[in-house]
């Protein structure tokens, strides 16, 4: 790419970025007003928080279906918690936290130690996950929560959403680790070559370990978010989020094949999604059909970006 | 029979006397033929997915195809087309619709996983949109009679599932056009070398698993007198899980459309015992799960040359 165009992946995304903005602002005149664009936030933190470990996953040539599931198991633990044990909302969150952050573990242990490859570890627990959830909740939901708790979900700081700011502060941090540190380049290392990685001392199995369970960890705060603006715990939350953090993420210069990637254009990817979405919207177009367009952006993307890849290789 | 055929057979006659002892109305003729009339279809696309996964490929999108399919079978019956016509119409629809997820993957050289995630939300998009969420209704008789249909005291759909099942082993274990298949998931570059035109035996596949949804989607399309818009949410993970609880390599290059068949048929008998035994419904999904795994654990645990994945079209080796 950078033999075609002086830029970066992430210059391009940026500029199709402000070109589907100022369509979408074309569209809908409503679009550019900052609350309009602070409340599009809202929406997509729960997929953005998600997609953050989603995209080190991804660098490392592995993938993690279960995030959606992991989600709903969380989200009916919250529920579960609060309802029956009696000791408060901060512990069922903490409870809801470190059930995902478990559920991770699981993954990371099947795919490190395992030696199953990740795409059938995680098609097999996401089912698990979801039966749990729907198995403890019997599909019940779960409401009525103290008034403190949603404000994570719901309230704001100044102009801003809360869960805007969570979301903020564990990009800038992922993003750190991921561009500055050790473990970072360790991440690289794997995607490029995993063999070549653990020859030259990187601890693989220790990584991919830590990045399942962390991807566990942020599905559960996800979780956590979403009953807040919610105000219900049920066994379907997020359903089928999986795709839609894959895209993301994918659309945001991922390469699934390993080694590519970063969380800059990871969130680029969420705030194009989001921005097509929000205007859509606006201008009154059915959910169906940004289904069809969003499809459509991610096969163009990716076929173009392995398009130029060929010409310059 | 290889060695995991034989142990879902074996797990198949264990959990068929388990249950059918306890409660007999279980192994009722009536119940056993309802098992294998709802996983027809199942097993139909199962055929077309073994192919594809072998091939070292995955096709996420088959959900919303069959949407596709029996949406357009639908109207098409209702025009008051002749249910041979829609039948073929049907099979069109899906071999075009596999064609394209065929043409961006071995042509424009696209993840099949990305293709399939694109094509997935683009088709369940527009069969949503065409039909406004609502459902087909008041289809004509003459079209769901093929449903209800027997020949020599078993339903229709039954007999197509195994003709489609038979053929599939055919071609898979004793063509050349199988071997090349097999060839292709296996290994690409030797493929390439041994001077088999590797795209298009993955635009094939693609194409072959399309047109075996546009099958299978008549199947579905006929047990009911309506379908609605959100027929097939969820279908393609089904698919999957069974081929792979059946033993195909989820990297390519091995694989069985015999073992596929006895993995749809595990999922089946187990969903109805579960029933049978009044667990609820609600678990069935974590039941699932839970036998992938033991299949997947299994099959590291058991030591061979065939089972190291080699590389993939869409997937890099562990």
């Amino acid at each position: 790419m950078k033999r075609i165009l002086p830029i970066g992946k992430e210059a391009v995304l940026a500029a199709v970025l402000v070109g589907v903005s100022v369509c979408m602002a074309a569209l809908s005149p409503r679009f550019l007003s900052i609350q309009n664009l602070l409340e599009m936030t809202r929406h997509f933190v729960e997929i953005g928080l998600m997609a953050l470990p989603m995209t080190l996953i991804i660098i490392t040539a592995g993938i993690d279906l279960s995030v959606g599931s992991i989600m709903g198991l969380c989200a009916v633990i919250l529920g579960w918690c609060w309802e029956r044990c009696g000791l408060g909302i901060w512990f069922a969150v903490c409870a809801a936290c470190a059930s995902g952050c478990l559920a991770g573990l699981v993954n990371g242990v099947l795919v490190a130690f395992g030696r199953i490859p990740p795409l059938i570890v995680t098609l097999a627990t996401m089912a698990i996950y979801r039966g749990l959830a729907l198995g403890i909740s019997q599909g019940r939901p779960v409401f009525s929560y103290p008034e403190s708790f949603y404000v994570l979900g719901q309230g704001y700081i100044g102009p801003v959403p809360v869960q805007l700011m969570v979301f903020a502060a564990c990009a800038v941090g992922v993003g750190m680790v991921l561009a500055y540190t050790r473990f970072g380049r360790a991440i690289y290392a794997i995607g490029a070559s995993e063999e070549t990685a653990r020859l030259s001392g990187t601890p693989v199995k220790t990584a991919k370990l830590l990045l399942y369970g962390f991807s566990g960890l942020m599905a559960g705060l996800a979780a956590v978010v979403y009953v807040s603006r919610v105000s219900t715990a049920k066994a379907d939350a997020g359903l089928g989020y999986e795709l839609d953090v894959i895209s993301a993420v994918v659309l945001g210069g991922t390469s699934v094949s390993g080694g590519e990637g970063s969380v800059l254009g990871t969130v680029l990817g969420l705030l194009t999604i989001s921005a097509l979405r929000n205007g859509l919207t606006l201008a009154g177009s059915p959910a169906e059909v940004q289904a069809v367009i969003i499809g459509s952006l991610l096969v163009f993307a990716v076929g173009l970006d392995s398009l130029l890849r060929r010409r310059t290789s | 029979m290889g060695a995991r055929e034989l142990s879902i057979v074996l797990f198949l006659c264990v959990l068929l006397v388990a249950v059918g002892v306890t409660s007999p109305a279980f192994l009722h003729p009536a119940n056993i033929q309802d098992i294998l009339v709802n996983s027809s279809f199942t097993v139909v696309a199962a055929v077309g997915m073994t192919m594809v996964i072998v091939a070292g490929g995955i096709d996420i999108s088959i959900g919303s195809m069959l949407a596709v399919c029996c949406v357009v079978a639908g109207n098409a019956a209702k025009a008051g087309l002749p249910t041979a016509l829609v039948l073929l119409l049907s099979l069109a629809v899906g071999l075009v619709l596999g064609s394209i997820n065929g043409a961006l993957v071995a042509f424009a050289r696209i993840p099949s996983i990305i293709v399939t995630l694109g094509t997935m939300s683009i088709m369940r998009g527009a069969v949503t949109w065409a039909t406004g969420g609502y459902w087909v209704r008041d289809l004509p008789p003459s079209f769901t009679a093929l449903g209800a249909s027997e020949f020599l005291g078993v339903p229709m759909s039954v007999w197509v599932a195994g003709v489609v099942a038979v053929v599939g082993a055919f071609v898979m274990r004793g063509t050349r056009v199988g071997r090349r298949i097999y060839a292709v998931g296996g290994n690409p570059r030797a493929a390439e070398l041994a001077g088999i035109n590797v795209r298009w035996v993955v635009f094939g596949v693609f194409a072959a698993c399309g047109a075996l949804v546009g099958i299978a989607a008549i199947l579905y399309a006929t047990r009911f007198t309506v379908i609605q818009s959100n027929a097939g949410v969820g279908f393609e993970l089904l698919v999957i899980t069974a081929v792979v609880v059946g033993g195909t390599n989820i990297m390519g290059g091995r694989g069985t459309v015999f073992g596929s068949v006895l993995g749809v048929l595990l999922l089946s008998v187990i969903g109805s015992a579960l029933t049978y035994k009044h667990v609820s419904a609600y678990w069935e999904s974590a039941v699932q799960g839970v036998l992938v795994l033991l299949a997947v654990v299994s099959d590291t645990l058991r030591p061979s040359r065939a089972a190291k994945p080699g590389f993939s079209l869409f997937w890099r080796s562990p």
